[in-house]
């Protein structure tokens, strides 16, 4: 046998097998000793080496903390009342990551709770986004009964955590939209910068918008934590120990809501802005802009046709055009250079006379109407830009700049709100850095009647209102101690004549007598403001310049109007912006009347509000309500960017400077 | 001469002794694994338990000729059984394992563990001495332990089939086949790794590579070997106490009364249980060696040493996987883990090495 051999055959006796019997069961039987040394040896290892390891891992497999998310802060308003506050809400979130099956899943949840096409629809994107650990909002503010059905089935759906919690309320909505902000959940890059546990916590959330972004860190709170002993299942055993959380802090702000309230609800579907200034504090009493978001919607996470809605509106609603939109201010600036000029010397009884138009170098600038031989206050009262033209040309521009800028036009006012524009007030020095180019004759035609380069937000209007009320710099703000701020060093002779002034203009037959307020022995004090938002043609003009309401929305003037009641001691200040809204007085005026109205006879202006308002359509949260609704049947817009916040601003008009007119 | 009777004088007291202390650690530890209950573990335990150890003693009286005798039909018996699990066995976790036959649940591929030690010894009983070097010394044992091995990777049990494959192997070692041979079969065997790697179930390869790095998939499939390693090591020395392990009564460590009751053991006992069950099986081992040097007959020898080494297979096998240093593969801790069949193949194995102990007490007492 050949492979016999190769194998090495050798013939074995009975007695050979038997040594190699003993042989090798003696190396089976080290072989098993080994491994029982190995074992023991390993035993050993995990049980001394490890044992500290091995006891916290089974610790922290035990015992499971839970962070216990803060109470917000409210934000009230200067009495107390809430703007933003808390409620216990039923809510369902899912964990993407734990999701077995995403589909299934969302359709059983859709069936229980119900959910629009729209809401699956931005929590499949939520899902998307998600950072997988981190609980995607299904629904809030769940009924019991759909909680309850929910948390019957939640074991069988992984993934799936029910949950009570605190959402945040704003109760007057769209009122208070761009001052108050909103919030909404840590996006992933928050907690990738932060790596807060906190903001994975199911139901936190953070500012996202306005004072709820800017006062974060005051609102915010301290978070609690729970230790609770679960099974691997996560089923609670018992709970071992509990540190309440601590709230946020409340905000109180200058802010009267009513007054806020109204004042939004009296802008109708106008798309501008209303800002009131308490003059004993500098604070703000109401800054309104409209339309705005109802931040209830951002709060609960919006539906992409909600945003669409927004983003597609040509009133934007996503700008907050208190602070960060910029217009010409227009004859609003008369009063201001009226005090310029006095300052500078100007004899007050010295006339001008306005034929209507008035050639300064190749160019005309015209008046809107003839208003004859005209003195200063006259020339305030008839809002005569061709006085303006004649006197700021013989005291220069630099005289009117620097009143301008002492009553707060392109000041920095550091409220703590997000993104702020402060506009322009131009001057030779500014001209030759920003254009290249020699300050201009017309230049300062231009700027003595607010136009130009002239721009300002309303909340720059208003300041400068107050300042002309008070002769005082007081300083706008929305929360804190009073800031009255100190006298201008303004002769408080010229302010008393400016403020004679303006409040001619609506009790002495000036231009905006629709603002005269209705109240026996309270009168206000006012300017109106046109600005022109587009070029009017030479051949236009010849043909005789077309009305506002001919022309399409866009196109038509920017209403303003600022002023101050009581006349004698003035205690609020404001401005109004109608953005596209005509002439001033008939537009801004009729608006800035029922405001001052509401806060010296708060009946009286309700009783005309509610009459306006049946005649519009219902209030403002009716109207909205209806406009969702219309938006909601419309085709699926494109997809629409995170909602974050709006970044489209309306560019500044575009103003020529050589031919311009104001009222 | 004394009160005892003769029979009963004459059981294997030591070793009876030892597997008795094991069993009854293990109702402890099933005890509490139940939260401090004897339902539903440690009850039905104890009953098959005690049936077990005395049909064991009962099997100690059978002849070792008995078992000679039975081994080839025992193991042709197994064998068909074999193959009629995979023709019309239960399906049970995606594998058939189960031969229902009315009255029991029988696994056959259990007792193949055993009865491959006895068909093999028997094959070398019979071999004359002077065959032990040629090649009919090999292929008989190679296709008896290959068949069974082959039909259990196919159910599929690479735990069981590698146990099989272990017992008849460590006979046919002992036998006294040439070393050459083994290194050869070795050599092959490494060559054909890489085909039982491909041929192998996903579940199967998955648990070999979270073998080699339980932390990839902490509470995927890795989960099994992580929280057992961190039940052991928070054990500590001495435990956390009885009834004071919160890996398995939280339920973290999966399957606590089955395959990973050591792990609820260490937990609660500590290193010192450890090393008490470790040192138990040394002993049941050592005896069991023993058993083997000192049988008369060669079948006698090769059947006890292949049984003990199957015995120790099984708890070392258990021990590696639970502590991290094995894959998952699904053996439970013989006489302690929940279950009947592997405390009957273990208390089987027992009874035949009993048998085989008073076999060569009484030939010695009649030389």
């Amino acid at each position: 046998m050949k492979l016999d051999r190769l194998l090495g055959k050798r013939s074995v006796s009975e007695a050979q097998a038997r040594f190699a019997f003993d042989r090798r069961s003696f190396v089976l039987g080290g072989a098993q000793l080994s491994i029982g040394a190995l074992l023991a040896g390993r035993m050993a290892y995990l049980s001394i080496f490890e044992n500290a390891r091995y006891a916290l891992l089974a610790e922290s497999n035990r015992v499971n903390l839970s962070l216990i998310p803060p109470r917000r802060g409210w934000i009230v308003d200067r009495a107390g009342k809430p703007l933003a506050l808390n409620r216990t809400v039923f809510r369902v979130d899912v964990i993407p990551d734990r999701l077995k099956e995403r589909k299934a899943t969302l359709d059983e949840l859709q069936q229980l709770l119900g959910l629009t096409a729209d809401e699956r629809d931005r929590i499949e994107r939520d899902i998307d986004k998600a950072a997988g650990f981190q609980p995607v909002q299904v629904a809030e503010k769940l009924d019991w009964q759909r909680y309850a059905a929910l948390s019957i089935r939640a074991p069988d759906l992984p993934g799936v955590q029910p949950a009570q919690g605190f959402a945040r309320y704003y109760p007057d909505g769209a009122a208070v939209g761009h001052l108050i902000g909103y919030v909404g959940a840590a996006s992933a890059e928050d907690y990738a910068k932060s790596k807060d546990p906190l903001l994975i916590a199911p139901g936190y959330k953070i500012g996202k918008e306005a004072l709820e972004k800017t006062m974060e860190p005051v609102l915010k709170g301290k978070p609690g934590a729970r230790r609770s002993e679960v099974t691997a299942r996560g089923k609670l055993v018992r709970d071992l120990a509990t540190r309440p959380d601590v709230p946020g802090n409340t905000i109180r702000l200058t802010i009267d809501r009513d007054l806020q309230d109204y004042a939004a609800r009296r802008m109708g579907d106008n798309s501008g802005a209303i800002t009131v200034i308490d003059l004993a504090t500098g604070g703000l009493a109401a800054m309104v802009s409209m339309p705005a978001y109802d931040p209830n919607s951002f709060s609960d996470g919006i539906g992409r046709r909600e945003y669409a809605a927004l983003t597609s509106d040509d009133h934007l609603p996503l700008v907050n055009k208190t602070l960060h939109a910029l217009y010409p201010p227009g004859s609003t600036t008369k009063p201001s250079s009226a005090l310029a000029l006095l300052e500078a010397g100007i004899d007050p009884d010295e006339t001008v006379f306005c034929g209507g138009a008035m050639r300064v170098g190749s160019a005309i600038f015209h008046c809107d109407k003839r208003h004859g031989s005209l003195a200063l206050a006259g020339a305030v009262v008839h809002s005569c830009d061709i006085y303006f033209y004649t006197m700021g040309l013989k005291y220069g521009a630099n005289a009117l700049a620097g009143m301008f800028r002492k009553l707060g036009l392109g000041a920095v006012h550091p409220l703590p709100l997000q993104p702020q524009r402060f506009g322009t007030v131009p001057d030779p020095q500014w001209i030759e850095r920003k254009h290249k180019r020699a300050w201009a004759a017309y230049d300062t035609v231009n700027m003595s009647i607010g136009q130009g380069y002239m721009l300002a937000n309303p909340l720059q209007l208003a300041v400068m209102a107050a300042r002309l009320a008070t002769g005082h710099g007081l300083e706008p703000h929305l929360m804190g101690p009073p800031r009255p701020g100190a006298p201008l060093g303004v002769n408080p002779a010229h302010v008393e004549f400016v403020r004679q002034a303006m409040g001619n203009v609506v009790n002495g037959g000036g231009t905006a007598a629709a603002a005269r307020l209705p109240i026996p022995g309270v009168q206000m004090a006012g300017k109106t403001g046109t600005a022109q938002v587009r070029r009017i043609t030479l051949s236009e003009r010849a043909g005789g310049v077309r009305s506002n309401a001919t022309l399409p929305w866009k196109q038509r003037d920017h209403a303003h109007f600022i002023g101050f009641a009581p006349v004698e001691s003035p205690r609020y200040a404001f401005s109004v912006l109608v953005e596209h809204g005509g002439f001033g007085a008939a537009a801004a005026a009729p608006i800035a009347r029922d405001t001052m109205t509401f806060l010296f006879a708060p009946d009286q202006a309700m009783k005309s509000l509610t009459a306006l308002e049946q005649g519009w359509g219902g209030d403002l949260a009716t109207r909205m309500a209806a406009k969702a609704a219309s938006y909601k049947t419309t085709p699926d817009p494109a997809p629409a960017p995170d909602t974050g916040a709006p970044s489209d601003v309306p560019a500044p008009p575009d103003l020529a400077p050589e031919v311009t007119a104001a009222r | 001469m004394t009160l005892v009777p003769d029979a009963i004088r004459s059981l294997s007291w030591r070793i009876l002794l030892i597997v008795a202390a094991l069993g009854g650690f293990g109702l402890v530890v099933l005890y509490s694994a139940a939260s401090g209950s004897i339902r539903p573990w440690a009850l039905s335990q104890g009953v098959r338990f005690a049936m077990f150890l005395v049909m064991a003693v009962i099997l100690s009286r059978i002849p070792e000729r008995t078992w000679k005798a039975a081994a080839f039909p025992a193991y042709g018996v197994m064998l068909t059984m074999l193959l009629a699990v995979e023709l019309l066995g239960a399906v049970s976790g995606g594998s058939r394992r189960w031969l229902d036959l009315g009255i029991i649940r029988l696994q056959p591929s259990e007792l193949m563990k055993l009865t491959i030690v006895l068909a093999v010894a028997r094959f070398y009983d019979l071999l004359p001495a002077g065959e032990l070097r040629g090649v009919h010394a090999l292929w008989p044992p190679a296709l008896a332990i290959g068949f069974p091995v082959a039909l259990v990777l196919l159910q599929p049990d690479l735990g069981t089939a590698t146990m099989i494959a272990a017992g008849g192997i460590v006979v046919v070692f002992l036998a006294g086949v040439p070393l050459r041979l083994f290194a050869g079969a070795g050599a092959v065997l490494a060559a054909a790794l890489p085909i039982v790697w491909a041929t192998m179930h996903d579940y199967q390869k998955k648990r070999v590579l979270i073998f080699l790095d339980p932390e990839s998939d902490p509470l995927g499939a890795g989960y099994h070997i992580t929280q057992s390693k961190i039940a052991i090591g928070s054990g500590g020395i001495f435990g956390k106490g009885f009834l004071n392990g919160t890996q398995s009564h939280l339920d973290y460590l999966p399957e606590g009364h089955t395959d990973f009751v050591f792990a609820t053991m260490a937990e609660e006992w500590g290193l010192i249980g450890g090393i008490l069950i470790i040192g138990a099986f040394l002993l049941v081992t050592r005896w069991g060696m023993r058993v083997a040097a000192r049988a008369p007959t060669r079948f006698g020898r090769l059947t006890a040493a292949g049984l003990t080494t199957t015995i120790f297979f099984y708890a070392a096998i258990n021990l590696m996987m639970v502590m991290g240093l094995a894959p998952v593969v699904g053996i439970p801790l013989p006489l302690v883990s929940f279950g009947g069949t592997a405390m009957m193949t273990v208390l089987i194995c027992l009874g035949i090495l009993m048998s085989i102990e008073r076999d060569g007490w009484r030939r010695r007492s009649f030389a």
